[in-house]
C-alpha cells in the first residue's frame, strides 16, 4: 500500500495523500478507520472532507499535521511545511492574555521580542481583534475565541491550513461571519485549506472541491467540484443545489450501515 | 449581505465588531472592594466571637479550675506580654526559619518525585500508591525513628517535615500533569512546543493550580510535623514555639500555653491565607471564579 514515487513539487502548500491507513488498536480489537486514502490537494485550494461520524475526518488531520502516525500508506507535504491545526474548541491558554497567546508560537520560531510584537499586532487586525488584546479568553465569546485561535494558527506563518469542524460550536450568525472572515483570510494568504465539517452546506459555501468520506472504515466515496463563484452566501440557490446533492449522497452511506 | 466581497467588506466589519460588543456586554460587573471584602469578613469575626462566647462559658461552670484552663481574659493579657519577650521573637525566628528550610526541601523533593512520577510509566506503578500511602502516616510516628537515626538534632525536625510534606506536593504535581486537557498538549505541539518547550509552556503552566492546591496542603502537613517536632525534640540551647509550649507544660502556665496554641494557630492561618490568595489569583486569571469572587 506503500507508494514509492514520489512527485517533485515547487509551488509551497501542497497536500498529497497516498493509501493512507490507519489502524487503532491491535488483533481482534483492531479498528480500520482510514482505508487506502488518497488525495492531492494543490496550493492554494479549499477541500471540505464532509461524512458522517465515525468516517476518521479528524484522524485524517491528525496524521496531516504530524500528531499521529499513519499505519500505511504516506502523506507528502512541501519541504519545511508544518501545517496549523484548529480545532472545534479554540484550545487557547487560558493563563494568557490573549496578545500572549498569539506570542508562544512566535516565541518558539524564535522571532525577537520587536517583531513578535509587531505580528501580534498585525495577526490581531487581521482577525478584528485589535481591541482584545490585553483580554484573557474567558472574556470574549465564542466567535472572538475562535478569532484567536485561528490567528494563533497564522502566526505559524504556514501555507497549510488544517480545520476540525472549527465552527461546529457556534450560533448560525456568528458561523456566517466567520465563514467571510475564514474565506477572506484564505484568499489574501493563499493558503491551503483541509476543512473539515459535517454540515454540507457549510462545505458547500467554502470550498472548491468536497470529498465526501464513508464511514468505518474512512474511504472517499465521492468528490465534486464547487463551480460556484465567490463570493457566495450560504443561503444562495446554487449552494443549496451542491448541498443537497452531497446530503443525498451522504445519507445513501449512511442507509447502508443501516442494513 | 448583498455586498461582501472578498476584501472584507466594511459592513462585515461592522457586523463583526457590533456582534463581539453585543456578546461580551454587561460582563465584568461585580460588587466594590469594600463590600466584597466585608461580606468575607464579617463571618470570621462572628465566628471569632463566638468562639471567644463558648470558651467564657466554660470558664464560668467551674468545671476545671483556673490554672488548667485560664479565662479568654487571662491568656489574652499574657499574650500581650507574650509577644514583647524577647524569647518569644526567638523562638518564633527559629521556627520560621526551620518552617521555610523544611517546607522548602519538602517543595524541592516533592517537585521532582511528582515530575518523575508522572512521567515515567515504571514509577508510577512502583511509587503512585506508595505516596498516597505515605500521606496517610500520622507525621509523629515518624519521630521515633527520626530520633534514632539523627538523635535530637534540628536534622530529625526536617526529616520529619519532609516526609510529612513531599507526598502531598507530590501528588498535585501527578495530579495537575495528569489532568492537563488533551485538547492544549495537542494545540501546543501544533505550535511547535515540544519536548522541554512542552512542559514550559503548557504542562507546567496548566498543572499550575493543582499544584498550588498540593503546596496548601502540604503547607498544613509542614507546620504540624514541624509542631509535634518542636514538641518532641527539644534542643536546649535553642528555643523555638514548639519549646515554648513544652516549658509553658511542665511549669503549668497555662495562659502562657494557650497564648502559644494561639500563635501558632494564627501563624498557620496566616500562610494557608497567602496560599489562598495565590489559589485565587491563578483562578481569576483563568475565568474560574465565580461573580461573587468565590
Amino acid at each position: 500500500m506503500t507508494s514509492t514515487t514520489t512527485t517533485p513539487r515547487s509551488a509551497t502548500g501542497s497536500v498529497a495523500l497516498r493509501g493512507v491507513t490507519k489502524v487503532y488498536g491491535q488483533g481482534e480489537n483492531a479498528v480500520l478507520a482510514l482505508d487506502g486514502v488518497s488525495l492531492d490537494v494543490a496550493p492554494g485550494e479549499f477541500v471540505c472532507l464532509v461524512g458522517a461520524s465515525g468516517c476518521g475526518k479528524s484522524t485524517l488531520l491528525n496524521l496531516v499535521a504530524g500528531l499521529d502516525r499513519a499505519s500505511g500508506g504516506r502523506i507528502d507535504l512541501d519541504e519545511g511545511v508544518n501545517p496549523g491545526l484548529m480545532f472545534q474548541e479554540p484550545a487557547l491558554f487560558p493563563w494568557l492574555t490573549v496578545e500572549a497567546n498569539l506570542e508562544v508560537p512566535l516565541k518558539l520560531r524564535g522571532l525577537p521580542r520587536a517583531e513578535r510584537r509587531a505580528k501580534v499586532a498585525e495577526l490581531l487586525r487581521t482577525v478584528h481583534l485589535s481591541e482584545f488584546g490585553r483580554k484573557r479568553p474567558h472574556q470574549l465569546s465564542g466567535g472572538m475565541r475562535q478569532r484567536v485561535a485561528l490567528a494563533r494558527t497564522l502566526a505559524l506563518d504556514t501555507p497549510v491550513l488544517l480545520m476540525d469542524e472549527p465552527f461546529g460550536a457556534l450560533d448560525a450568525m456568528t458561523r456566517d461571519i466567520l465563514h467571510d472572515e475564514l474565506e477572506r483570510i484564505w484568499s489574501e494568504r493563499k493558503l491551503t485549506v483541509l476543512f473539515v465539517t459535517h454540515n454540507v452546506r457549510e462545505a458547500a459555501r467554502l470550498a472548491d472541491r468536497i470529498i465526501l468520506l464513508s464511514s468505518r472504515p474512512g474511504r472517499i466515496i465521492y468528490s465534486t467540484p464547487v463551480d460556484v463563484p465567490r463570493p457566495r452566501r450560504i443561503d444562495s440557490p446554487e449552494i443549496a443545489n451542491i448541498a443537497a446533492e452531497v446530503t443525498d449522497r451522504l445519507r445513501t452511506e449512511v442507509g447502508r450501515h443501516g442494513q | 449581505m448583498a455586498s461582501d466581497t472578498l476584501a472584507g467588506a466594511p459592513r462585515t466589519d461592522a457586523e463583526i465588531s457590533g456582534l463581539d460588543a453585543l456578546e461580551i456586554a454587561g460582563r465584568e460587573k461585580g460588587p466594590s472592594r469594600v463590600r466584597r471584602f466585608w461580606s468575607a469578613t464579617w463571618p470570621k469575626l462572628a465566628a471569632l466571637a463566638l468562639t471567644i462566647g463558648l470558651w467564657q462559658a466554660v470558664v464560668w461552670t467551674g468545671w476545671k479550675d483556673e490554672w488548667a484552663l485560664s479565662p479568654p481574659a487571662t491568656v489574652c493579657a499574657d499574650l500581650g506580654h507574650y509577644v514583647l519577650t524577647a524569647a518569644f521573637w526567638d523562638g518564633l525566628a527559629t521556627t520560621g526559619r526551620r518552617a521555610a528550610v523544611g517546607f522548602a526541601a519538602a517543595v524541592a523533593v516533592g517537585l521532582v518525585l511528582g515530575l518523575a512520577v508522572a512521567r515515567v510509566k515504571v514509577l508510577r506503578a512502583a511509587l503512585g500508591s506508595m505516596i498516597t500511602a505515605l500521606q496517610t502516616m500520622p507525621s509523629i510516628a515518624w519521630f521515633p525513628l527520626a530520633i534514632l537515626l539523627f538523635g535530637l538534632t534540628e536534622q530529625a525536625i526536617f526529616f520529619v517535615v519532609v516526609l510529612g510534606a513531599a507526598p502531598s506536593v507530590a501528588n498535585g504535581v501527578i495530579h495537575g500533569v495528569d489532568y492537563v486537557p488533551p485538547l492544549l498538549i495537542r494545540a501546543g505541539r501544533n505550535i511547535g512546543a515540544r519536548g522541554l518547550n512542552l512542559y514550559r509552556y503548557v504542562i507546567a503552566p496548566a498543572a499550575l493550580p493543582a499544584i498550588v492546591a498540593g503546596l496548601k496542603q502540604g503547607w498544613a502537613f509542614a507546620w504540624r510535623s514541624l509542631m509535634a517536632g518542636e514538641l518532641l525534640v527539644v534542643i536546649a540551647e535553642r528555643t523555638s514555639i514548639g519549646a515554648q509550649l513544652t516549658y509553658a507544660r511542665d511549669f503549668s502556665d497555662a495562659p502562657r500555653l494557650m497564648a502559644i496554641m494561639i500563635v501558632i494557630l494564627v501563624v498557620g492561618i496566616l500562610v494557608d491565607a497567602a496560599f489562598g490568595a495565590a489559589d485565587k489569583a491563578i483562578r481569576r486569571r483563568w475565568g474560574v471564579l465565580d461573580q461573587a469572587g468565590n
